[in-house]
């Protein structure tokens, strides 16, 4: 599989990242040198493996549905790029 | 008071238990030592007001006799991890800003146990690097250089700032992560001692997440008691990671000094890098020959899938980095750039607010997590993933633990390697394989480059068996008796 301009491109927009133009050649390049690389594992046969979906066996705990913390919104605010009247402050969202 | 720099986490603890001298006098050497030693850039927030406060607390504890395991013990703490009321960037610009209002689990244990912070440690951004090079900051300086040269050398990475500090005597110990070597090999790479525990043994909560499965937190130190010191505090269940392991935590200091007699060690024979140094091949060879001295048993292994450790790795980590690292947008906390709309916000604020190699990582994980290429890419690579934890599991059926080299170099110079990435990703050659099977293991300190460079062998443990580790890494540190220190030009 070999990564083109219009993929680095597509790629970029699935990552919400601006890319300068003169950027999206030399990294289609690098994407395309590491992707060639990785590529290395289709010479195992994995047909017959399951996936590990966990590092260490474990099974994931359940706890009580309840507060645990909350109730300062100030302290969550507080980094914030902006904020009033105890609410973040976005880009208009909906026209 | 330099001399009290020099002191080991342990010499330490006992000096101020014995009262031979304050917290205060501790600390203060250590900040007089960090005030000099800017050059190596290890440090990017120094925290002297705090420090002292915290040391004078910790004197005022041992007076009155409520000393914890780390009282007064100044450390440095990794900048990944998030520390209440004190900038915590994760070494990038998007971050700069960033003062969380809570502490990790990892450091709020070292506070309890006594514990002073000297600052917040300088790292590759998001810990993605194997050199430091990728910092916002700006790379940190190896205080080793070689003697055939005064060029600036890398410390390693992610945990550059940690293992720098700690081999120029700017903290007594130091907090780091590793997602795929990011503990041992800067550890190798500056004759220090670095342990990446049992996935699950040290809680992520608070700690900046980088790739999810494969992050760990682990201490580097000057000396293997000094490791299992901090990391029995580091350690413990935390009911806020719901991946920690809910299991006791040993005394691991207990095992360092303890006979290795008749423990069984496995030397995988595909631990060799192309064109890696007759010098690293040596000192394995007497690694191998100080354990067999000891008592051990040597035993050949083969861990058939290790080459294809690096590229399931470099699937599996960044697909998980393009999810963790989605947070970042912008509207929460962070950096905001202008743009006109949402869309654009969002694009500007992570073009400005991320580094080249970051972008590189988000752009291949959304790449192979995208559709079409999601089980070709990451249904493969954790298929591979488990082959290679198998590997392992065959492998304790004849042996208790693996030597190998740490690394595949000694430290090189800043430049040499970050125009490539895949020649810098092969930095974890060695490393990675533990983190995607989930296990522990750690670097000590060998033997020095004919150029005067440390190198460090690593062990290989079974899951949750960190004491072993510490027995036979201590039974190596003896036999190496590396006693090395880097000349102090910066100072």
């Amino acid at each position: 599989m070999s990564i083109d301009s219009a993929t680095v491109r597509k790629v970029a927009k699935l990552a919400h990242i601006k890319l300068a133009e003169e950027r999206i050649a030399p990294l289609a390049a690098e994407l395309n040198a590491i992707v060639g690389w990785i590529e290395q594992l289709n010479e195992l046969e994995t047909d017959h493996v399951a996936p590990m979906t966990s590092a260490v066996a474990a099974t994931l705990p359940l706890r009580e549905d309840v507060v645990t913390e909350g109730g300062d919104a100030s302290l969550i605010l507080a980094n914030a790029p902006l904020s009033r009247d105890g609410y973040f402050v976005v880009p208009k969202v909906v026209e | 008071m330099s001399a009290l720099t020099k002191l080991t986490l342990k010499a330490a603890l006992d000096g101020l238990a014995a009262r031979d001298f304050s917290s205060v006098e501790l600390t203060q050497a250590h900040l007089d030592a960090m005030a000099g030693a800017r050059a190596l850039n290890a440090y990017v927030l120094q925290t002297p007001d705090r420090a002292l406060e915290m040391a004078r607390a910790s004197d005022a504890r041992i007076a009155s006799g409520d000393a914890g395991p780390l009282e007064g013990a100044p450390l440095g703490i990794k900048d990944l991890f998030c520390t209440a009321g004190v900038p915590s960037t994760a070494g990038s610009n998007i971050l700069r800003s960033f003062v969380p209002p809570y502490e990790s689990t990892v450091t709020a244990q070292l506070w309890r146990d006594g514990a002073v912070m000297l600052g917040k440690l300088n790292m590759d951004e998001f810990a993605m690097g194997s050199s430091n090079e990728t910092s916002a900051f700006g790379p940190v300086i190896n205080p080793w250089r070689s003697t055939a040269s005064n060029r600036a050398l890398t410390p390693g990475g992610s945990s550059g700032g940690s293992a720098a500090a700690v081999a120029a005597d700017l903290a007594l110990g130091a907090t780091a992560t590793d997602t795929g070597g990011s503990i041992r090999q800067p550890a190798s790479l500056t004759g220090t001692v670095g342990i990446k525990p049992t996935y699950g043994r040290c809680s992520r909560w608070g700690v900046v997440a980088f790739a999810s499965s494969l992050d760990q937190a682990g201490p580097i130190a000057k000396t293997v008691e000094d490791a299992a010191i901090m990391l029995r505090s580091m350690s413990g269940h935390d009911p806020k990671d719901s991946t920690s392991l809910p299991v006791g935590v040993p005394d691991f200091a207990a095992s360092v000094g303890k006979s290795p007699k008749g423990l069984r060690i496995g030397v995988p024979k595909e631990y060799r890098a192309e064109g890696m140094p007759a010098e690293i091949e040596t000192l394995w060879r007497d690694g191998i020959a100080w354990l067999k001295e000891a008592g051990c048993e040597i035993v050949d292994v083969s861990l058939p899938h290790t080459r294809y450790a690096l590229p399931a790795y470099y699937i599996i980590a960044p697909a998980e980095a393009s999810s963790n690292l989605a947070r970042y947008d912008g509207m929460r906390y962070g950096l905001r750039a202008p743009g006109a709309n949402l869309k654009e916000v969002y694009e500007e604020t992570r073009a400005e607010g991320f580094g080249e190699e970051v972008k590189r990582r988000i752009l291949i994980g959304a790449y192979v997590l995208s559709a079409g290429y999601y089980d070709a890419y990451y249904i493969k690579a954790q298929k591979v993933r488990r082959l290679i934890a198998d590997d392992f599991t065959a492998a304790f059926e004849t042996c208790d633990a693996l030597l190998t080299p740490t690394a595949p170099s000694a430290a090189f110079g800043l430049g040499d390697a970050s125009a490539d990435p895949i020649a810098m990703y092969l930095n974890d050659i060695f490393t990675v394989t533990v983190n995607l099977a989930g296990l522990p293991a750690i670097s000590v300190p060998g033997a020095l480059t004919a150029d005067g460079l440390p190198l460090g062998l690593q062990l290989i443990g079974r899951a949750l068996d960190e004491e072993t580790l510490f027995t036979l890494a201590g039974a190596l540190e003896k036999a190496a008796a590396f006693g090395a220190h880097p000349a102090r030009w910066w100072a």
